[in-house]
């Protein structure tokens, strides 16, 4: 087709890169091509060692470059592969080096579950509205529980981990299982009438879970029946479905939410064997110590009576008594003592008067006694004087003979 | 005053499950934490929270999980897969 040569203004002449930026700038500029899901199929999928992801999004009529960048890439829970029908969420963009508009994706998901999502908003939105996610009803998990109820599939490695961390954490519960179907169009009515069965609505703590997989395996656990079984249930109810990053509305209506199976087994035993082993021993000390206590206080009360015995025991009294005695005894003594020493100087003094008194000092005076020999009569006078007499001296006698008698006159 | 406790739970200790035995030792403890109890009493008390202790122990060592599932109205013991 020819231009009209005249009727119109000469084009402009711009560089490729100035048009290609005015072009970069157009597909921007609109609203609905930042902000868009593209439904098709993968192919010539790429992950090189840089860990961005390269494919084509292609349907009958078209095809469409698209790249996922690495950050993007390493959150998508989606095992690409080609030939796989997807939604794509990105914004539209060019690349300039090659003149190429291309899907600058940063979320896949399998086709179908945006109208899954669209239901899931729509009745959690609805439950919540009735309450049946208020945290006021939500109970507490007991500490210690006799029993445990698990809701899962009989087969599924979900099991085997949490009995693997029952058995390790608190081998002393009882586990009663209710076997179901956790996925697959009667897994919603068969985990009702397992999370409703009267044996298992006697366990102290129920665990309802199931391990990872995409949102369509999970989806059991958002089924409304299943939802509202949850939340009716009597016993305290602890979720631990699919992953950490997988939300379900059984974790919604949950007492307790846990991020995976096992996690939910370790949640239901928050006292392990090891605590209470600890428990044990340190009540075990503890008597000991009570025991010992009480006796040591028995025995000082008994040794306080003792004592108290001792003090008005007769023993002691006739020890006293005794001292009293032998205290009189040395008081007597010393008495006594002290009287015949002075009886002696009383002696003395008088013998020592006695004998100034003696007729021997007399005799020493040179005085003389004279008796009669014949019968020792003291001649004083002269008449008794016989005719021979002993005359007494001072250191001895001698006999002497009558010549003469003279009578003095007075 | 001396107090007499007559306690409920005089089984013998062998046949309490893990926590009968570890609510009688507990308690146990609290009486001889409490008032002054007869020396003949405490020493009874003593040596049944010792066989308690004992006995919670080997409960605890000879533990292994039981598990059991719902069939029917019924309860019947699980056979593990083993791998």
């Amino acid at each position: 087709m020819q231009p009209p040569l005249f009727s119109a203004p000469t084009p402009q002449t711009f560089t490729v890169s100035k048009l290609t930026f005015l072009i970069r700038r157009l597909l921007e500029e609109n609203e609905i091509l930042q902000d868009v899901w593209a439904l098709g199929e993968i192919s010539n999928l790429s992950r090189p060692a840089s860990g961005h992801v390269y494919f084509t999004l292609k349907d009958a009529g078209a095809s469409l470059k698209s790249v996922m960048w690495k950050t993007s890439a390493a959150r998508l829970k989606l095992a690409l592969r080609d030939g796989m029908e997807v939604e794509v969420h990105g914004k539209i963009g060019v690349y300039e080096p090659q003149g190429q508009y291309q899907l600058y994706a940063d979320q896949i998901r399998p086709v179908g579950e945006g109208a899954l999502y669209q239901e899931f908003m729509r009745l959690k939105a609805q439950l919540e509205v009735e309450g049946l996610f208020d945290p006021e009803r939500k109970r507490p998990i007991p500490e210690l529980p006799c029993r445990i109820g698990i809701v899962t599939s009989a087969t599924g490695a979900a099991l085997r981990d949490m009995l693997n961390t029952l058995r390790r954490r608190l081998p002393l519960v009882e586990v009663v299982l209710a076997p179901s179907p956790v996925q697959g169009s009667e897994a919603p009515s068969a985990l009702v009438k397992s999370i409703s069965s009267p044996i298992l609505q006697s366990s102290d703590v129920i665990i309802i879970a199931r391990g990872g997989g995409s949102i369509e395996d999970l989806w059991a656990f958002n089924d409304e029946r299943v939802v509202r079984a949850v939340a009716a249930s009597k016993a305290p109810v602890i979720s631990g479905v699919g992953h950490e990053t997988d939300f379900t509305l059984c974790d919604f209506a949950a007492d307790l939410r846990a991020p995976t199976p096992t996690a939910a087994a370790e949640l239901a035993t928050q006292i392990t064997i090891h605590d209470l082993a600890a428990t044990i021993a340190s009540l075990r000390s503890l008597i000991s110590t009570l025991m010992l206590n009480i006796i040591s206080e028995k025995r000082s009360a008994l040794s306080s009576l003792v004592s108290q015995l001792r003090y008005l025991s007769p023993s002691r009294l006739t020890q006293s008594e005794s001292q009293r005695v032998d205290d009189l005894s040395r008081r007597l003594s010393s008495a006594v003592f002290n009287r015949i020493t002075l009886e002696r100087k009383h002696v003395e003094g008088t013998s020592r008067r006695l004998e100034a008194l003696s007729p021997l000092a007399v005799l020493a005076r040179g005085y003389a006694v004279v008796t009669r020999q014949t019968d020792g009569v003291v001649v004083s006078r002269v008449a008794q004087a016989s005719d021979e007499m002993n005359v007494r001296v001072s250191d001895g006698e001698f006999e002497v003979k009558k010549q003469r008698s003279i009578i003095s006159n007075q | 005053m001396p107090k007499t406790t007559t306690r409920k739970s005089e089984k013998p200790v062998e046949e309490l499950t893990y926590e009968e035995a570890l609510a009688e030792l507990e308690s146990i403890v609290e009486t001889l934490e409490g008032e002054q109890s007869q020396l003949e009493e405490a020493i009874k008390l003593f040596e049944r929270g010792q066989t308690l202790a004992a006995q919670c122990v080997s409960l605890l060592e000879a533990a292994r999980l039981k598990v059991k599932q719902v069939a029917g109205d019924d309860i019947s013991d699980f056979e593990e897969e083993t791998e």
